[in-house]
């Protein structure tokens, strides 16, 4: 069991870096318009 | 007579616009061309995507077929003014600039794809984003190869007008702290759901035994991964406290702070100590919860805001200066008071100033509120912010801006919107009790358990402060305001306020204006005396007029069958006088007939005094020098008018009619609507109209409907304003509340959606208080741990998320829903 000493430290580092990127995306605008990206991604054929 | 023949003279079947797919009108249809144009518009951007091998288009906008192009003879030339371009430009690497603007017509994903192939259209584009939902572009250009005016003019000729946006910099601080709130949640939420996963190891240690070790190390980990969505979190809700305490108010926020800063503190201090209980679970997930709630409340009354904007950035920002002989586009600011400036017709006057060439009708309803157009010749003033109908005028500037009525108009809105107090929410009102309330049990609790038990005194002292915390509490008002004002925005009422919905439920006194609220907003006719024979012979004449009357009268009449023969003259403030079929015809009012086709009949002219009476407009026909017939003109009620008014009346509002128009047509149309005479006030003034509003303010709750720049400033000095679809942009502006259709029985409905809404944010108060109850007597009879809390607060937050988001508090009606 002690071996939860290294592994919670270890998951709180990944979901660390998850919250890290999610700030990133967040503050880089990325949640700002929702709706076109899905509409513009059908376009992008040419 | 000739007007049966009317209907079959119609083709049967008309071609479709290659480009808007509306039927071509007969007259622009083109014989044996493989594609048929509505209009010029449709053909220029038909013509534009073809030559750019864009016909792409048409496959991708599934059948949503777009608004017809009207064709934009704009130049755009006031984008170019430095000044403006400093004030919403931004400098991009490689000498480019960004800018963003407002695009018309925008709706769907082909108009997203059209709209971004710019670059290959204007050449020195370096970049076209579409934002549909807000339908705003994100413009990259160099400003060296092509100017943004060029830019703004393909957009406009492919049927995308372009209007720069208002308040950039507002925007993109709100914008800032969207983005900022939603790290936060982010945060917030990963915080949560791995203190909760923790918290599960140490329920199971509860219930089956954990060695020590292990339970220490839980907690410490906890504690550590609390502290940064406390700190980042939470002081949102400590920072929002500590203001309202200094300003001397308690707001929701205050409990909220306490409970969260009592469950935090006990917790270190049980973590330390390394005995006793912790609750880290449970205020993590309550700041994950709360600051949703509030993201969501302030998303719902930004997009209100945002579209009040964006129709207001729909208004002109140019003027078309006349100089020796030529007319230029330039920016409304440059006009100063002296140049002389060209309106056409259907555009609005930019300046207060003296009419030097031209003669027209103008539409005075937006300004002073009335209903009756008035004929304009040169000497005569006009204003800022009239519609001018009928023909070319030009206008010397005397005074601009400010110094406009207009301008003068909004300084006192601007005066009045910030005087008004704000109302204390009916959770902010309770939260001074709640805090009183709740640190009273917990001293209680303390002092109780400090005879029984004094090693635990001070644990379940700080449960019952931790499952206080009003998470439901919290959640209720904002969680169901803004779930009622996201269903509102569907159902075409956009609120801009959660406190809106609340002041609107104390009925008190309601003053409508009457021009565009009431009534349809344009003449129409009304009533039809003596011969029907001649009504042909009228159509015929009044369709080469462009006078409102003669529109009317083309209205109610039909448009006439085409061979008629017409000779036709106009004098301004008159009558027409035309020859038709060889017949002479003279319409007109009752001077202008009397002198041109002799004595009126007694009966026809008792008649023609009784019309006046009733506040409408008296025109006489003359045929072969005889009059034959009398019409009667006016501003017809809305068909759902006294409907509605029953309505609002049986809500107990106290309704009444505030209106520029006429106290005769005031009184007339409130004798149709059953209000008393004296609460129909007619010929009031702007200035008047905000002292009746801040008179009956006095006396109770006062709300305000109305539509023009005339009504603006009582608007903002109302309880609550309220502005009706394709009014000014002043009124927008000043009211917190807008209708996107026109109609008094919206404002029936939005009475009863705001009392439906009013009563979800009790029934989620009751349930939280409730909770509350049962959560304060486990906490003093010591029955309360963690589990059980874990258990509670989701419990409870997740009754009130599914109360708010289940009630039908304003509903599309079926009728409506059909209609595009």
């Amino acid at each position: 069991m002690s071996v939860m000493f290294v592994l919670l430290p270890v998951a709180l580092l990944f979901a660390a870096v998850a919250v890290g990127v999610f700030v990133w995306a967040a503050r880089a605008g990325q949640f700002d318009d929702l709706e076109t990206p899905s509409i513009r991604i059908l376009h992008d054929d040419d | 007579m000739a007007s049966t023949e009317i209907a079959p003279a119609a083709p049967a079947v008309r071609a479709a616009c290659a480009h808007c797919g509306l039927p071509v009108p007969p007259a622009a249809a083109v014989d044996g061309a493989a594609r048929q144009f509505c209009c010029e518009g449709c053909r220029a951007v038909w013509a534009i995507l073809h030559e750019h091998g864009l016909e792409r288009y048409y496959a991708l906008r599934e059948g949503a077929a777009p608004a017809p192009a009207a064709p934009a003879d704009r130049l755009y030339a006031e984008l170019d003014d430095a000044a403006f371009q400093a004030r919403t430009c931004r400098p991009e690497p490689g000498g480019r600039v960004s800018t963003e603007l407002y695009l018309e017509g925008v709706h769907c994903g082909a108009c997203v794809w059209l709209v971004e192939k710019l670059p290959g259209l204007v050449p020195g584009v370096a970049e076209a984003r579409l934002d549909l939902p807000r339908s705003q572009v994100r413009v990259v250009w160099d400003p060296r190869a092509v100017p943004l005016s060029a830019i703004a003019r393909r957009l406009g000729s492919l049927g995308y007008a372009p209007h720069p946006c208002r308040g950039l910099a507002g925007q993109a601080a709100r914008r800032r702290e969207d983005r900022a709130m939603l790290a936060r949640i982010g945060l917030a939420g990963a915080v949560a759901g791995n203190v909760m996963a923790i918290a599960f190891a140490l329920y199971g240690g509860m219930l089956d035994g954990m060695e020590p070790e292990f339970a220490a190390f839980f907690r410490w980990a906890s504690l550590l991964l609390t502290v940064p969505s406390l700190i980042w979190g939470g002081g949102v809700f400590f920072r929002s406290a500590f203001t309202a305490l200094r300003a001397g108010t308690l707001g929701m926020d205050l409990p909220i702070s306490i409970g969260l800063l009592a469950g935090f503190l006990h917790g270190v201090v049980n973590t330390a100590r390394g005995t006793g209980e912790v609750y880290f679970d449970s205020v993590t997930v309550l700041i994950f919860l709360l600051l949703s709630g509030r993201y969501l409340q302030r998303r719902q009354q930004r997009a209100a805001g945002d579209a009040a904007e964006l129709i207001a950035s729909l208004y002109p920002t140019s003027a078309r200066l006349v100089e020796h002989g030529r007319v230029r586009e330039v920016p409304l600011e440059t006009l100063t008071p002296g140049v002389v400036v060209e309106v056409r017709a259907g555009d609005l006057v930019p300046a207060d100033g003296v009419i030097v060439a031209g003669r027209s009708t103008v539409d005075l309803s937006l300004l002073s509120g009335e209903s009756t157009p008035q004929s304009v010749a040169e000497g005569a003033p006009v204003h800022a912010g009239t519609l001018n109908v009928s023909s070319r005028i030009e206008v010397r500037v005397e005074r601009t801006g400010e110094d406009t009525r207009v301008g003068r108009l909004m300084a006192l809105v601007e005066e009045h919107a910030r005087r008004r107090a704000p109302i204390a929410q009916l959770a902010d009102r309770i939260s001074g009790h709640f805090v009183a309330v709740v640190l009273g049990l917990a001293g209680a609790t303390f002092v109780l358990w400090a005879r029984v038990d004094p090693s635990r005194a001070l644990d379940h002292a700080a449960a019952l402060l931790i499952v206080t915390c009003p998470c439901a509490l919290g959640l209720a008002t904002p969680l169901a305001v803004s779930a009622a004002i996201g269903r509102a925005a569907r159902a075409g009422f956009l609120i801009k306020g959660g406190d809106v919905l609340e002041k609107l439920t104390r009925p008190g006194r309601m003053w409508l204006d009457k021009t565009g609220t009431l009534t349809e907003g344009r003449a129409a006719l009304l009533r039809w005396h003596g011969d029907e024979a001649v009504k042909p012979l009228v159509a015929a004449a009044e369709a080469h007029s462009s006078h409102p009357l003669g529109r009317a009268f083309l209205r109610a009449l039909g448009e006439p069958a085409p061979p008629a023969r017409v000779e036709i003259a106009e004098t301004h403030g008159g009558g027409i006088e035309a020859t038709v079929d060889g017949r002479r015809l003279v319409v007109g009012s009752a001077a202008f007939v009397a002198a041109r086709a002799g004595a009126v009949p007694p009966a026809l002219a008792a008649v023609a005094a009784e019309l006046a009476r009733d506040g409408l407009t008296p025109v006489l026909i003359a045929v072969d020098g005889r009059v034959t017939a009398a019409a009667g003109f006016g501003d017809p009620l809305r068909a759902d008018a006294v409907a509605a008014l029953a309505r609002v009346r049986a809500l107990g509002w106290r309704p009444g009619i505030l209106s520029g128009d006429d106290a005769r047509i005031a009184e007339a149309a409130g004798r149709h609507l059953g209000l008393a005479a004296p609460d129909c006030r007619g010929g009031v003034a702007p200035e008047d109209k905000l002292r009746v509003v801040l008179g009956s303010g006095r006396e109770g709750p006062v709300v305000m409907i109305g539509d023009g720049v005339n009504d603006a400033a009582a608007l903002a000095a109302a309880t609550v304003g309220i502005a009706v679809a394709g009014g000014a942009e002043a009124a927008l502006a000043a009211a917190d509340v807008f209708l996107v259709r026109p109609g008094v029985a919206r404002i029936a409905e939005l009475l009863e959606g705001s009392r439906r809404a009013m009563r979800v944010v009790r029934r989620n108060l009751a349930f939280s208080l409730g909770y509350n109850v049962i959560g304060v007597t486990l906490a003093m009879t010591g029955l309360l741990n963690p589990l059980v809390a874990a258990i509670l607060m989701p419990l409870s937050s997740l009754t009130v998320i599914a109360s708010s988001y289940r009630a039908r508090t304003f509903d599309r009606p079926a009728r409506e829903a059909v209609r595009p």
